[in-house]
């Protein structure tokens, strides 16, 4: 009940503004307009020679990683420091959760000690909502379990805008280990809302119960042949296959996965010329993505993560002043 | 026009006071060789457009114009209960060493000017900075003045100073005077 009340309150834009970034699922497309118009102009101050703009001077974020993070939390740190914000790096390794404290008292002690925001990452699907409720600043969910991934999804749609002009009606696959991916889930959101035709594909043990999905987001398509699915696509996302799911019984063989779902260059062809390649990362290289193909014209990888600084830089601004 | 609103300023008046502010900015600097032009958004913008034009029309010269949006360095954004609308700053050329001519078209506490300064810091390091506005309205909180006025408006603080112009608003040119009713 208490987490529906703080979504629905999300959700009334002007009068109550949002605080905190649990998903995508309660933006409107208006607002995630304004998040990809604003990530614009902070690109800009990201061209400069100064970076640094003075807006969050005196506010301290906090960014909370249980789980292991190179570009989301760099970036989060640079987008900080951007808005003269004071950065604080905790991972649990040293310090009182190793001693048993719980989460919650973690997030009252930071907030005693004078924390703003909070920016958290954790196995757990459904933290940040949890510490939302402890925690009086702005929460902002940098990965939550099999969950939501919402700035990812935001740096993915900004990177599609400004490469191809727009998002609504794109054909956007998304190829891979969909069941455990909160890459893919809040992509869905986001994608469907501004209005792109979004085809998932994957070996079917990789999906789960396939109704699902379409209970949630009707109008996907789901595929289990990579070719096909490329036909005609603009967008292209590869996922990253995590190894344990071939011990987990999951795949016959990484080998196996590999040959059939794949993103190799002769495949590309199936897609649009213009289409983009796009991994949230980190990738292994020769499993769901042939290294020629993440190099190529066509791979906007690396974009993906310089954008990722002026998004999380957009959405401090507009959620957490 | 509302009720309780005067008028200050018609199109014709706002021409000819920006044509005016065009000749001091241009007597002062003697031409305009080194001069940039940066309209605080938003409605600095289409007055800075403007003042280009009549320099270009006079001086033979055209005038950088840039836009700079000073939303990031307000001093009272936590104090707001709703973002402003963040757009972008577009100066292409390098104010380092130049004359910048900031433009805006109220003048009243003086704390967006304080803003665009710190902004323009970032940005660069002018030779002089001028301001030019449309109106001054007084009422300033800090020791900012400008170089170039349309025109000194004796304001109370419960009035609200309107400034329309077509190219943002949609509507002919004019400044009144609103008095809010409380």
């Amino acid at each position: 009940m208490q987490l529906q009340t703080s979504a629905t309150q999300n959700a009334e834009s002007n009068q109550e503004r949002r605080r905190h970034v649990f998903d995508l699922d309660d933006f409107s497309r208006a607002e995630i307009e304004e998040v990809l118009d604003t990530t614009e102009s902070m690109k800009e101050i990201l061209s400069r020679e100064i970076k640094q703009v003075p807006t969050l001077r005196g506010k301290t974020i906090v960014n909370m990683f249980f789980e292991e993070s190179t570009r989301t939390r760099i970036s989060f740190e640079l987008a900080a420091r951007s808005l003269s914000a004071g950065v604080i790096n905790f991972s649990g390794r040293g310090t009182s959760v190793e001693k048993g404290e719980s989460l919650v008292d973690t997030v009252r002690t930071l907030q005693s000690l004078g924390a703003d925001v909070l920016v958290i990452r954790h196995s757990q699907s459904g933290t940040p909502y949890l510490v939302a409720q402890h925690f009086q600043g702005s929460v902002i969910n940098a990965g939550d379990g099999c969950h939501a991934h919402p700035t990812q999804a935001l740096l993915d749609l900004f990177t599609i805008r400004e490469k191809l002009g727009h998002i609504d009606q794109l054909k956007v696959v998304i190829i891979g280990d969909i069941l455990h991916s909160r890459v893919a889930r809040s992509n869905l959101w986001g994608l469907t809302k501004m209005g792109a035709r979004v085809t998932l594909c994957a070996p079917p043990t990789l999906f789960g119960a396939a109704r699902f999905w379409q209970a949630a987001w009707p109008t996907i398509n789901i595929s289990y042949n990579l070719d096909e699915a490329l036909d005609g696509a603009d967008v292209i996302m590869a996922l990253r296959l995590q190894k344990e799911r071939q011990q987990a019984g999951l795949l016959p063989s990484l080998r196996e996965y590999s040959r059939f779902f794949a993103l190799t260059d002769e495949r590309l062809d199936y897609a649009r010329d213009h289409a983009l390649v796009m991994h949230p990362g980190p990738m292994n290289e020769g499993v769901e993505i042939m290294p020629e193909v993440a190099l190529s014209s066509h791979s906007v990888i690396s974009d993906q993560v310089a954008n990722g600084v002026a998004v999380r830089m957009a959405l401090l601004y507009l959620f957490t002043t | 026009m509302s009720p309780g609103a005067k008028q200050i300023f018609n199109a014709d008046e706002i021409r000819r006071a920006l044509v005016r502010i065009a000749h001091e900015i241009a007597e002062r600097n003697e031409g305009v060789r080194d001069v940039v032009l940066i309209g605080i958004r938003r409605r600095g913008v289409p007055l800075a457009e403007r003042i280009a034009t009549a320099l270009a029309d006079f001086e033979g010269q055209q005038v950088p114009v840039g836009h700079l949006d000073i939303t990031l360095y307000r001093d009272d954004l936590s104090r707001r209960s709703t973002t402003p609308r963040l757009q972008k700053t577009t100066i292409h050329t390098d104010i380092t060493g130049r004359v910048v001519v900031l433009v805006d078209d109220v003048l009243y506490t003086g704390r967006t000017i304080r803003a665009a300064l710190d902004a323009l810091a970032d940005l660069g390091r002018p030779g002089r900075i001028q301001l030019a506005v449309l109106v001054d309205r007084g009422h300033r909180e800090l020791p900012i003045r400008a170089d170039f006025v349309g025109k000194n408006v004796p304001t109370a603080r419960d009035e609200q100073v309107e400034v329309r112009l077509h190219e943002v608003d949609n509507e002919p040119d004019t400044v009144l005077i609103v008095r809010q009713d409380m």
